[in-house]
C-alpha cells in the first residue's frame, strides 16, 4: 500500500512539474487570428493531459526501476502475479472516454475555427513554383483589381481565401494564425483568417514543392482598415501608372507571377537565368547551338520552355504559363530593360 | 585469417571496379554529349554499380550475390538498349535522354535488371527445374562458414540473418545521408549545399531534396527488412518449426529485396528525386528519371512485405508444436501475425499508386493530372491507405519484443498476456480505418475530417492497454538490466513520447498548425525509434548469442545505450519544438527570423552522437562474431524453448520436438515449464 500512496503523489507532482515545464518552453509563436485562440486552447488541454498521461506512465516505471531492482546475490524470481481482469477492462474503458471526449471536444473547435463571416473579403490565392500571387477584389470605381506577391489585410476583419495552384501542390501556413491549407490544382480549396495583431507576418509554404520549396515565403502584413485602404489604392495608382506603358504592365505580370524565384534581374544565379543583360546576349542551349536573345527567341522560351533548353539549366524545367501574346510582348519588353 | 584475406580482396577491387567504372561512364557521357561531366550521373552510376559489384566478386567470386549485380547490370543495359532501339527505329525525336537512356528505356531496363537478378541470382534455380520436370531435392546443404549468407539459402535462420544485414547496411546508409542533410541544416543559410554545388547533375538544394527522400526511403525499407529479419529468424524457432513453410518463397521474398535496394540508391544519381517518400503527384509526374527508379525500388521491395508475410501466416498457422495454443502463443508470435495481416493486404495500395504515377509519365494516362480530369488527392487516400497502416507493420514486431523481453528481465509472467496480444490486433484493425488522417489539410471532403479524427483517436486505446500492462509488468518484478533489458526501458519511453504527441496530430484543428512541421517529424522519429529501433537493438542484442553461441560486449552495449538515448531525446524533442515555432518539414534552409539557429546546432550535435553511438554498436557486433565472450547455453535465463537447446542452433532448429505444457511467461511460479522435450518425457 506504501508503494502505490509514494507513486500517487510523485504522479501528482510530476504532472504539475512537466506541465509547468512544458508552458516554459515557450512552444508557441504568438497567436495572431481569431482561428488561433480556440487552437491554442485545445492545445493547452492536451498538454495538461500529456503531463497527466506522461507521468502515470513514468513515475511508477522509474520507481519500479529503483525499489524493485535486483538485489545483489538474488537470484530467485519475483511474485507470480499473472495479470487482474478488472484493471484491464478499467484501462480500456477509462481512455475510451478519454479519447471519445478529446474528439468531441476537437469537432466542436474545428467548428469554432471555421465559423463564417458572409462580409469576409475574398481574396484569390495562387501557388507557383516558388511564389504567391494574391487577387484582391475589384476597385468598384475603376475595375482595377491588385495582384501582388504580398498578402496584406486589414486587422480584426475575416479574409476569405480561394486558393489554387497552377502546378504542383502547395499549403499556405502563417505560423501566427495556426491554420493550414493546401493548394491542389484544378480545384479550389478556402481557408478563413481573421487576423486579430497588426504586423508583418510571412506565409511560408508548408507542402514540400521542389527545389525552391524553402524559399516558398512571402509577406503578411496585418493593418488598420485605414493603412490598408491606403495601400490598396498606392497598389491602384501603381499599377494604373505602370500599366501604361509596356514595360511596366511586363513588371506587373513579372511580379504578379514571382519570375524572380527562379529568374533574377541583378546578374545573381538562379534556378533560371538571369534576365540581366539578357536581351541581345548570345545564349548558349544544351544541344550545343548558340542562339542571340531578340524578341522572337525570348517569346518562344516563355510560351514553351522545353525547347530551347539554355546550357546547364537542363534539370529544372520552366512550366507553361498561359499567358497571352501582349502579355508576353509586354514581359518582353521588361526584360528589355534590365541591362 | 581467410576473412581477413578476401576482406581485404574486396575493398581493393572495390577501389578499382569504382575507378573503372566512373572511367567507363565518363567515357560513355563524353561520346554522348560531347563534354567531360566529371559530376554528372553517367559516371557516377556505372562507378557505383561496378565498384558493389566488383566488391562482392572479391569477397565471394562469380557467384551468389555477385552473378545476381552482374546480372542485373547486363539486364538494365540490355532492357535499356532494347528500348532505345526501338525509339531508334520508329524515329523517336528524342533517342536518349539526360542521363543517357531516356525515361521508358530506363524504366524497362531497370525492370528487366530486377528479373535478370532473381535469375542470376538462383533463387528460382528449383522451380525453374520443376517446371522443366527435373526433381530437386527437399533441402539443399548450405556450405559451412560465411559463404552461405552471400548466396540462395533456404534455411530460415540464414535469411533472417541475411535480411538483418541488409537492413543494419540500409540503415548505415540512410542514417549518413540524414546527417549529411542534418549538417546543412546546422545553422540558416546554406552552407555546403548552395545552388553552385553540383553532384549527380543536382545543384545543392537539389541534392538535399534527394538525399532527404532517399533518407526516408531507405529507412523505411530497412526497417521492413529487418522486421522480415527477426521474424525469420525467431518465429520457426519459437513455435517448435523446423523452417518456414515455404522455404524457396522464403528465399525469393528476401532477394528480390536487394535489386530494389539497388534501385532505389540508382534514383540518387539519375537526377534523384524532390518529393520525398511520398512521392505526391503532381510534383512526381515532374521530378527527373530517379522517380522512376524510386517507384520501382518501393513497387519490387513490396513484393519482399507481400510474400514474407503470408509466410509467416502460413507457417504459425500450420506448424506450431503440440500444445502450441492460441493463448500460449510466445507474444512476439502475436505481433508477428497482427505485422504480417496488415502488410500482406495493405502493400499492395502502395504498389498501386506508384504504379499510376509511373503510367501517368510513361504513357500520358492521366489519373493524377488536372489538366486531364484527374484528381492529385485520391493518390494520397491511395498511397496513405497502405502508408498509414504501414507504420503499424514497422512498430507491432517492435512492440511484441518488448513484452516477449520484458518478462525474462524482470523475472515475472507478462501482466495481461490476453490483453497484450488482442491489443496488436486491434492496432492493426482500428490501423487501417485512420488513413486519412494524414490529409486533414489536402482539401478532402471537409466534413470527412471529423471521423477520421474519431476513428485516429481511438488507436490509443489498445496502445495504452500495452503500456499500463508493461508498467504493471515491472512492477513488484526483480528487474535486471542488462544491455538488451536497457533497450527495451528506452524503447518504452521513446514510444512513449511519440504515443502522446500523436493526439495533438489527431485532434483537426491542432493539427491544421501540426501538419508538415518539425513536430511531425520528430514525433514519427520517436514512434519510430521506439516502436521499431530500440527494440531492434534489443532483439540483436538479446538473440546475438542464439545465433553465434558469443555475447556482445556488455560495457559497448551500455555505452551504446547511455550516448543513445539522451541524444534522441534531445533530438526529437528539439525537432518537435522548432516545428511547432514555425519550420516546416522537408527545407533546406529556415528563415533566419524564426530565431531558430541554436537548436538546430545542438540538435546536428545530438544526431552525430547517436551516429557515433551506432558506430559503436556496429564495431561491437562485427568484433563480438568472432572475439565476443561464449555464450552458449541459457542466458538470459529464459523458458522460450529456443534457449532451452544450446547455441548456435541446428540447421532444423531442435534435434528432439518439444510439446507445450504450460504457460510462456510463467517466471516466479515453482516447478513450472513452458516446453517439455519429447527425450525428456520417455524417463
Amino acid at each position: 500500500m506504501r508503494h502505490y500512496v509514494t507513486v500517487g503523489i510523485l504522479v501528482i507532482v510530476m504532472t504539475v512539474l512537466t506541465y509547468i515545464g512544458l508552458n516554459s518552453a515557450g512552444l508557441m509563436p504568438l497567436a495572431a487570428s481569431a482561428q488561433a485562440g480556440p487552437i491554442d486552447r485545445l492545445w493547452n488541454l492536451e498538454m495538461i493531459t500529456i503531463s497527466f498521461l506522461f507521468s502515470l506512465i513514468v513515475v511508477p516505471m522509474v520507481y519500479s526501476l529503483v525499489v524493485f531492482r535486483r538485489r545483489k546475490g538474488d537470484t530467485t524470481d519475483a511474485e507470480h502475479v499473472e495479470g487482474n481482469t478488472r484493471l484491464e477492462i478499467t484501462w480500456t474503458v477509462l481512455p475510451l472516454f478519454l479519447v471519445m471526449i478529446f474528439a468531441y471536444l476537437g469537432s466542436a473547435n474545428l467548428a469554432e475555427t471555421r465559423r463564417v463571416d458572409p462580409e469576409a473579403m475574398i481574396v484569390k490565392v495562387t501557388g507557383i513554383q516558388w511564389s504567391w500571387k494574391f487577387e484582391y477584389p475589384a476597385d468598384p470605381a475603376t475595375g482595377l483589381t491588385v495582384v501582388s506577391d504580398e498578402l496584406h489585410i486589414p486587422v480584426g476583419k475575416q479574409v476569405l481565401l480561394r486558393m489554387t495552384s497552377m502546378d504542383v501542390i502547395h499549403s499556405f501556413w502563417v505560423p501566427e494564425f495556426r491554420v493550414k491549407q493546401d493548394l491542389v490544382p484544378g480545384r479550389i480549396t478556402e481557408l478563413r483568417i481573421t487576423p486579430t495583431v497588426e504586423g508583418d507576418y510571412k506565409v511560408r509554404c508548408a507542402e514540400l514543392c521542389g527545389t525552391s520549396h524553402a524559399y516558398m515565403e512571402k509577406p503578411v502584413i496585418v493593418t488598420s482598415e485605414a493603412d490598408f485602404t491606403a495601400w490598396m489604392m498606392e497598389q491602384l495608382a501603381l499599377a494604373e501608372e505602370l500599366a501604361a506603358t509596356p514595360e511596366g504592365a511586363g513588371q506587373l505580370l513579372v511580379s504578379a507571377n514571382g519570375c524572380a524565384a527562379c529568374h533574377s534581374i541583378n546578374g545573381a544565379p538562379g534556378i533560371g537565368p538571369t534576365w540581366f543583360g539578357l536581351f541581345g546576349s548570345e545564349v548558349e542551349l544544351s544541344d550545343g547551338t548558340t542562339v542571340v536573345a531578340d524578341e522572337a527567341y525570348l517569346a518562344e522560351s516563355i510560351r514553351a520552355p522545353q525547347v530551347k533548353i539554355v546550357a546547364g539549366f537542363e534539370t529544372q524545367l520552366m512550366p507553361t504559363y498561359g499567358f497571352t501574346d501582349e502579355q508576353i510582348a509586354n514581359i518582353v519588353a521588361y526584360i528589355k530593360t534590365l541591362r | 585469417m581467410r576473412n581477413t584475406n578476401t576482406l581485404g580482396r574486396g575493398l581493393l577491387l572495390l577501389v578499382i571496379g569504382g575507378v573503372l567504372g566512373y572511367g567507363i561512364g565518363l567515357g560513355i557521357d563524353l561520346l554522348v554529349s560531347g563534354t567531360l561531366n566529371f559530376s554528372g550521373s553517367v559516371a557516377s552510376a556505372f562507378g557505383l554499380l561496378l565498384a558493389v559489384t566488383a566488391f562482392f566478386f572479391g569477397l565471394y567470386g562469380y557467384r551468389g550475390i555477385t552473378r545476381g549485380l552482374v546480372w542485373q547490370v547486363v539486364g538494365t543495359l540490355l532492357g535499356g538498349f532494347f528500348v532505345t532501339g526501338i525509339r531508334a527505329l520508329v524515329g523517336s525525336p528524342t533517342i536518349f535522354g539526360a542521363f543517357f537512356f531516356s525515361e521508358p528505356a530506363w524504366v524497362f531496363g531497370a525492370l528487366v535488371g530486377v528479373v535478370s537478378f532473381i535469375f542470376g541470382v538462383g533463387v528460382v534455380d528449383d522451380w525453374m527445374k520443376w517446371a522443366r520436370g527435373i526433381d530437386t531435392p527437399e533441402h539443399h546443404e548450405d556450405e559451412p562458414g560465411w559463404g552461405k549468407y552471400f548466396g540462395v539459402s533456404l534455411d530460415h535462420k540464414v535469411i533472417g540473418i541475411q535480411y538483418t544485414v541488409t537492413a543494419l547496411a540500409l540503415i548505415a546508409i540512410g542514417g549518413t545521408f540524414a546527417l549529411i542533410f542534418r549538417t546543412e541544416l546546422a545553422a540558416s543559410q546554406l552552407q555546403f549545399l548552395t545552388t553552385t554545388f553540383k553532384l549527380f547533375n543536382q545543384t545543392g538544394p537539389q541534392i538535399f531534396n534527394t538525399l532527404m527522400s532517399l533518407h526516408g526511403i531507405m529507412m523505411i525499407i530497412s526497417i521492413l527488412l529487418g522486421i522480415s529479419g527477426i521474424m525469420n529468424y525467431v518465429v520457426p524457432m519459437i513455435v517448435g518449426a523446423h523452417d518456414m513453410a515455404f522455404p524457396r518463397m522464403n528465399a525469393f521474398a528476401y532477394w528480390v529485396a536487394v535489386p530494389a535496394s539497388v534501385l532505389l540508391l540508382m534514383s540518387l544519381v539519375l537526377g534523384g528525386f524532390d518529393t520525398g517518400w511520398t512521392g505526391y503527384p503532381p510534383l512526381s509526374a515532374r521530378a527527373p528519371v530517379g522517380m522512376q527508379m524510386f517507384f520501382l525500388g518501393v513497387f519490387t521491395a513490396g513484393w519482399s512485405s507481400i510474400l514474407g508475410s503470408l509466410n509467416v501466416i502460413a507457417t504459425v498457422v500450420r506448424m506450431r508444436a503440440k500444445g502450441m495454443s492460441a493463448m500460449r502463443l510466445p507474444i512476439f508470435v502475436w505481433a508477428s501475425i497482427a505485422t504480417s495481416i496488415i502488410a500482406l493486404t495493405a502493400t499492395q495500395l502502395i504498389g498501386l499508386s506508384f504504379q499510376l504515377v509511373m503510367f501517368q509519365r510513361l504513357f500520358g494516362m492521366g489519373f493524377f493530372d488536372a489538366a486531364k480530369g484527374g484528381n492529385p488527392v485520391l493518390f494520397q487516400h491511395l498511397f496513405w491507405f497502405y502508408s498509414h497502416p504501414a507504420v503499424y507493420v514497422f512498430v507491432l514486431p517492435g512492440l511484441g519484443v518488448i513484452s516477449e523481453l520484458l518478462p525474462v528481465f524482470v523475472r515475472k509472467p507478462l501482466f495481461g498476456y490476453r490483453w497484450v496480444a488482442m491489443s496488436s490486433l486491434a492496432i492493426a484493425l482500428v490501423g487501417f480505418t485512420v488513413w486519412a488522417h494524414h490529409m486533414f489539410t489536402s482539401g478532402m471532403n471537409e466534413y470527412l475530417r471529423v471521423p477520421f479524427m474519431y476513428s485516429t483517436l481511438l488507436v490509443a486505446v489498445p496502445t495504452g492497454v500495452k503500456f499500463f500492462s508493461w508498467v504493471a509488468t515491472l512492477w513488484g518484478g526483480k528487474i535486471e538490466t542488462p544491455t538488451p533489458m536497457l533497450f527495451v526501458l528506452g524503447a518504452i519511453l521513446v514510444f512513449l513520447m511519440g504515443g502522446l504527441t500523436g493526439p495533438p496530430n489527431a485532434t483537426v484543428s491542432t493539427d491544421l498548425h501540426l501538419h508538415d512541421t518539425y513536430f511531425i517529424v520528430g514525433h514519427f522519429h520517436d514512434t519510430i525509434f521506439g516502436g521499431f529501433v530500440f527494440p531492434f537493438f534489443a532483439a540483436l542484442y538479446y538473440w546475438f548469442p542464439k545465433a553465434t553461441g558469443r555475447r556482445m560486449n556488455e560495457f559497448w552495449g551500455k555505452v551504446h545505450f547511455w550516448m543513445m538515448t539522451p541524444s534522441f531525446f534531445v533530438l526529437t524533442l528539439g525537432m518537435m519544438r522548432v516545428g511547432l515555432l514555425g519550420m516546416r518539414r522537408r527545407i533546406v534552409d529556415y528563415d533566419p527570423a524564426l530565431g531558430l539557429d541554436a537548436s538546430h546546432l545542438i540538435m546536428t550535435i545530438a544526431a552525430f552522437l547517436i551516429g557515433l553511438s551506432v558506430l559503436i554498436f556496429f564495431i561491437n557486433l562485427f568484433y563480438s562474431m568472432k572475439h565476443g565472450e561464449k555464450a552458449e547455453g541459457n542466458l538470459w535465463n529464459s523458458r522460450s524453448p529456443e534457449w532451452q537447446v544450446p547455441s548456435s542452433m541446428y540447421v532444423h532448429n531442435y534435434k528432439v520436438p518439444f510439446e507445450v505444457v504450460g504457460e510462456p511467461y510463467d517466471y516466479g511460479l515453482p516447478g513450472s515449464k513452458y516446453v517439455e522435450f519429447m527425450s525428456e518425457k520417455k524417463h
